[in-house]
């Protein structure tokens, strides 16, 4: 708490839309200077607890802190401090990335020299400086979420919320959007990230909240929840199915839980601990009982595990 | 490094809020004047398009039309032009109001700690501009083929002024459109509707020559009023009529756009609030 201006602080925030239950009571604190992942599927409530924090949208209850304001009593405040990064890239697409820039940056007050100035430093900032004199239309999506991200950071501002910030990306884009975030947090931005994605999670986040129908289910460092849902998993994909059966009891010596058998795919899969422990042993363990392996390796489990490990069902049921 | 040095907002600017309110504005309604530098091509189809319709009712069709107690057809015909134009402006604004809360963009506005009001006075300032720029193309092109306003310049003024007023009270059901019609192709659905809406009434033809009960819907249109109103004023043939709203015209001409503006402006205002719900 010695800098709680640039901190989130979240209790029992609550939102309905009617009879459906957007936010049920989350609970979320972020320190200053830290990057928040906040993970979960569609329909989980992400998105309405980033558009309450931003001032976008009124909480039914509970109560919501940005950078040491209330955001339902003092949103100017709140709006000077923070910088949103929605789904859509929220540019004008006809005008060029130096003239939305420009345009933002008189919005935010700076007048217009300083406007103009900012503009460019946030060009060259985000490696936009040959397109900058280009309507937005002709940009890559890459460089359209580079750009959404410069709009925000005009004023340098303490507290990021970024809603998926790489949902639709190609892999080139996603790159490109998580080297522009390392950079800031390296400069001491507090980050809020919502993803689908448990490794986008991982690769940025210090800290990850699991949310689903609106709870938080799960938080802690990205390596204490891996440890909570068994790590990284070992995948076997076989030639024949018949051989499934034998191939899991192999998996099972090793793994720390139960190994889960996929037939349709060939696919029998475990969570290990002693990841290259656990790889090789089951390579020479398959190889000496003759079952025929055609794909072997170590995965990160997938946001649907997560979800199985901590709540029992799938993502995809969460949404239903 | 430098460019991550907070850069301090100007809040310091003397009068406050309002002159933020006016400073914003402008920098809103400027976004709208650079959309016309980058993409001039929809801004003069825009300005050409009622001039075709111009050519196309009164030559194509104007041979065939009879205004009833006589009378040029092409002189009836332009004040009804004038006011289409500014039943066109109205799709202007519905379709930007729309893209903007569909890209993001309003909420990123929203986001931002500017004057809440200007993204609605940029937008009304923009769009009178541009309605008043095809107002001015419409009576270059009246002038051209013909058309003459016979009134005193006092007349003449307080005509255009009608025709604005009519504007400003269209702006406000396309914002309030533009709220409502969540995605892009619905707003292709109302452009669709404009048309026979802006027909049934006395722009082209007298509502006289139509069935009786057509007739009437057409003189009760909000659009057919100000229609007859500027007529009178810029001493064209106004066709006739001897029901009572064709005997009130320059009255209803204010009453229309008032009632318009009176019941959209509040729901606008009501929808743009219910973002935050």
């Amino acid at each position: 708490m010695t800098e709680p201006e640039s901190t989130i602080r979240v209790e029992g925030l609550r939102k309905r839309y009617g009879d459906k239950i957007a936010l049920d009571g989350v609970d979320l604190v972020v320190a200053a200077g830290s990057v928040c992942g906040l993970l979960g599927p569609n329909g989980a409530g992400k998105t309405t607890a980033v558009r309450i924090l931003a001032t976008l949208l009124r909480s039914d209850g509970g109560h919501a802190e940005v950078a040491g304001f209330d955001v339902a009593r003092q949103p100017d405040r709140v709006r000077a401090s923070i910088g949103l990064v929605g789904q859509h890239a929220a540019v004008d697409e006809v005008l060029t990335g130096r003239q939305n820039l420009d345009m933002f940056g008189r919005l935010y007050h700076l007048g217009a020299a300083t406007a103009r100035t900012r503009a460019t430093e946030l060009l060259d900032q985000f490696d936009l400086v040959e397109a900058g004199d280009k309507p937005v239309k002709q940009y890559s999506g890459g460089m359209r979420r580079r750009l959404d991200l410069a709009s925000s950071l005009i004023l340098a501002p303490k507290v990021l919320f970024l809603d998926e910030p790489t949902t639709g990306l190609d892999p080139r884009g996603r790159n490109e959007v998580w080297a522009a975030v390392r950079s800031l947090v390296a400069r001491g931005t507090t980050v809020l990230l919502t993803t689908q994605y448990l490794d986008e999670a991982d690769q940025l986040a210090d800290q990850i909240s699991v949310i689903d129908t609106g709870e938080v289910i799960a938080s802690g460092t990205p390596a204490g929840l891996k440890s909570k849902i068994g790590g990284d998993r070992l995948e076997v994909v076989l030639h024949r199915a018949d051989e499934l059966a034998g191939a899991a009891t192999v998996l099972r010596a090793v793994a720390e839980g139960e190994p889960e058998v996929d037939t349709d795919a060939r696919r029998v899969s475990a969570p290990v601990a002693d990841r290259v422990g656990a790889l090789t042993e089951t390579a020479r363990a398959l190889a000496d009982t003759g079952i025929a392996v055609e794909d072997i390796g170590l995965r990160r489990p997938t946001l649907d595990e997560v979800f199985l490990q901590l709540t029992g069902h799938k993502a995809e049921e969460a949404v239903a | 490094m430098t460019a991550l040095t907070p850069t301090t907002p100007m809040t310091t600017l003397s009068g406050g809020r309002l002159r933020w309110a006016i400073a914003d504005g402008w920098t809103v309604t400027r976004r709208d004047l650079l959309h016309w530098a980058r993409q001039p091509g929809p801004v003069i189809i825009g300005l050409l398009f009622p001039v075709l319709m111009v050519l196309m009712f009164g030559y194509l069709f104007g041979g065939a039309m009879t205004v009833p107690g006589g009378g040029d057809y092409l002189e009836y015909l332009l004040p009804g032009m004038f006011a289409m134009t500014m039943v066109f402006g109205l799709e202007a604004t519905m379709i930007a109001i729309n893209t903007d809360a569909a890209k993001g963009v309003t909420d990123r506005f929203r986001s931002m700690p500017m004057a809440p009001s200007a993204v609605v006075v940029g937008r009304c300032t923009a769009d009178m501009l541009n309605s008043s720029v095809n107002l001015v193309v419409m009576l270059g092109c009246g002038l051209l083929v013909g058309w003459r306003a016979h009134g005193s310049v006092g007349a003449t003024l307080a005509a255009v002024g009608l025709l604005l007023l009519l504007r400003f009270a269209l702006l406000w059901v396309g914002i309030y459109l533009g709220l409502v019609i969540g995605s892009p192709e619905g707003t292709v659905g109302v452009q669709i509707l404009v048309w026979p809406a802006a027909f049934l009434a006395n722009t082209f033809a007298p509502p006289e020559s139509m069935p009786g009960w057509l007739g009437t819907i057409a003189e009760w249109n909000p659009l057919s009023s100000p229609v007859a109103a500027i007529r009178e004023l810029f001493g064209n043939p106004a066709g006739g009529g001897d029901s009572w709203i064709a005997g009130n015209a320059t009255l209803m001409a204010v009453v229309w756009p008032v009632v318009l503006v009176a019941i959209f402006f509040p729901l606008s205002v009501r929808r743009y609030q219910r973002l935050s719900r």
